[in-house]
């Protein structure tokens, strides 16, 4: 089917492709991916197909993981094949990709890092970059978010301490009038929806996918 | 059976034969609330034996609830591999940098020597004091994790998602290896005086992986794995969904199943009635901020939705209480259960309290 006609005809044709696309997806279907990808590159520019397929896509699974439809393994599998795609598509240091602020990802003292994998996958594969530090303590955390200037800082946390450490990150950041924008997920955040607010964070996101809503909403007040 | 004066072990036996018993029983499952009784830091209780027997009898003497837990911590298998345990003054011990850091190491590795491994002897030496202080009244309640879930901990999360979706072979090798250890754990835990076994599954959950992945792994090393366990066995999601997988997980062969603060409850309930015993499903994480007067309100909430016609224990939805829970928080749940939980228990529309 080609992505071809008038604006409505093109931006239905897009939402059939996005939906086979994530159909292609949850089924790891490779080839498929890889069909349809090619299909929307002879209309599309790399960023276009980051946001109008990849993203839309991703969105959806995130949006079905959240209500339950949708197992973590496929949200995992699904960014990850996303990543591959658009690290082909639209490389790390492209002057296509997007236009954004310094954002960095970490765990706090966290061994269990499949929350930001799959953070940094869906953010890469729509076509923002950011930098990942891995596992820190809050005082690796604060000094390299300060010495790389980062203005958008992201804590995936699975353990509750963890989480509660995110309040001295929050602290330490704000005393150094930083001004980075504190943004945390993870589990102990979806079973308290009010833990966020405690641990003095600026936002949350519910599920990976979320986490491109957020930098479009921080970008878009930073403008 | 008489409703009245019943032990926690009648009242547990009557809840799972799916009848009503003379409450309903509250397996309260505290881990690090035993150091704080002991006046002990989290690593310092895990230590030793004679601690965590001290705590947990404490604890139960403190708070009245139907079990004792012979759960250490998490990682005590992973230990017992050769892997790294990290220690935090405010929370569980965590399990550190994977033991299996390459796919192809799989073949090579051995499951530990039960006897031969300190920290597991430990936890089967405090079990054997728990008995011999508890006697028969009382569960002990012990804990393995599932083949199928162990190898988040064995390898990482993400390298273990890539092994089930690109390397059967080696993921076949590694379920057979963790089966093998897992079954040896659980009768050892057994012979030395468990009176059950929590099988904790969360990758099974349908939070994690898709029904079809379940019934294609999970199920099947569940079925393989408990079949050989010489004992009652409960499996818990910890936290993660169950309700589209509650009738795979009865066919599996356990009695118990532990469900999300995620899911209703009632729903559950009516999805398990007859089938498996209801376990949880109090929010642990949201516990730590809780009044007395709401942790009432969501004991009796839930007594209402699951209780009716047993078959239903009182208990968090995650398989361990946070440190930061205080203590009026637990003693309120405890009342709550003593107060509203007595049958025949009343029946309030969900969204009553």
């Amino acid at each position: 089917m080609p992505v071809t006609g008038t604006p409505l005809d093109e931006g239905s044709a897009l939402d059939e492709l996005a939906g086979e696309f994530e159909r292609a997806l949850l089924s790891l279907n490779r080839p498929q991916i890889k069909r349809l990808i090619a299909r929307a590159a002879g209309r599309l520019t790399p960023l276009e197909i980051a946001e109008r397929i990849v993203g839309r896509a991703l969105d959806r699974i995130g949006a079905g993981w959240q209500g339950g439809a949708i197992a973590l393994s496929q949200v995992y599998m699904s960014g990850r094949m996303c990543e591959e795609l658009m690290e082909e598509l639209l490389p790390p240091g492209d002057g296509r990709r997007k236009e954004q602020p310094a954002m960095a990802i970490a765990t706090l003292d966290d061994y269990h890092l499949l929350g930001k994998r799959l953070v940094t996958s869906v953010l890469r594969a729509t076509g923002y970059d950011l930098r990942d530090y891995g596992r820190a303590t809050v005082d690796e955390a604060v000094r390299r978010s300060l010495d790389d200037r980062i203005r958008v800082l992201m804590i995936s946390t699975l353990m509750l301490p963890s989480a509660l450490r995110v309040r001295d990150v929050a602290r330490k950041l704000k005393a150094a009038s930083a001004g980075v924008t504190l943004v945390v997920g993870g589990a102990p955040f979806l079973f308290d929806p009010n833990l966020w607010r405690e641990v003095e964070a600026d936002a949350m996101g519910r599920s990976a996918s979320e986490a491109v809503d957020l930098v479009e909403a921080i970008l878009g007040e930073m403008r | 059976m008489s409703r009245g004066a019943m032990t926690s072990l009648q009242r547990v036996l009557t809840t799972l034969g799916h009848r009503e018993p003379d409450r309903v029983p509250l397996f309260l499952l505290p881990t690090m609330h035993g150091a704080r009784e002991l006046g002990l830091s989290i690593r310092d209780y895990f230590s030793r034996a004679e601690h965590v027997a001290e705590g947990q009898l404490r604890l139960r003497e403190k708070f009245g609830h139907d079990c004792l837990y012979s759960f250490f911590y998490a990682p005590v298998e992973i230990e017992a591999w050769g892997g790294e345990v990290v220690y935090a003054a405010d929370g569980p011990p965590n399990s550190g940098i994977p033991l299996i850091s390459s796919p192809e190491r799989i073949p090579r590795l051995a499951p530990p020597e039960i006897e031969k491994t300190p920290c597991l002897v430990k936890v089967l030496a405090a079990t054997k004091m728990m008995k011999a202080r508890a006697g028969d009244d009382c569960p002990i309640i012990g804990v393995v994790m599932s083949p199928f879930s162990l190898p988040v901990m064995q390898m990482g999360f993400d390298r273990y998602l890539d092994l089930m979706a690109e390397q059967p072979e080696l993921f076949a090798a590694l379920m057979r290896i963790n089966e093998a250890f897992c079954v040896a754990w659980a009768n050892a835990q057994l012979n030395a005086g468990a009176t059950a076994i929590c099988y904790f599954d969360p990758v099974s959950s349908p939070t994690i992986v898709p029904r079809e992945t379940y019934l294609r792994f999970g199920f099947a090393v569940a079925k393989r794995t408990l079949a050989r366990i010489k004992g009652p066995t409960a499996t818990h999601l910890a936290s993660g969904r169950s309700l589209p997988i509650l009738g795979d997980i009865a066919r599996t062969g356990t009695a118990v199943v532990g469900v999300s603060s995620l899911e209703d409850l009632g729903e559950v309930k009516g999805a398990c009635r007859g089938k498996l015993t209801v376990l949880g499903n109090l929010n642990g994480i949201e516990m730590r901020s809780w009044t007395p007067h709401r942790a009432e309100a969501a004991v009796r909430r839930a007594i209402a939705q699951a209780g009716p016609g047993g078959g239903f224990i009182l208990s968090d939805n995650h398989g361990e209480i946070p440190g930061q829970v205080p203590d009026d928080v637990l003693l309120a749940v405890a009342e709550a259960v003593r107060r509203w939980g007595r049958y025949p228990v009343e029946r309030i529309a969900a969204d009553e309290t």
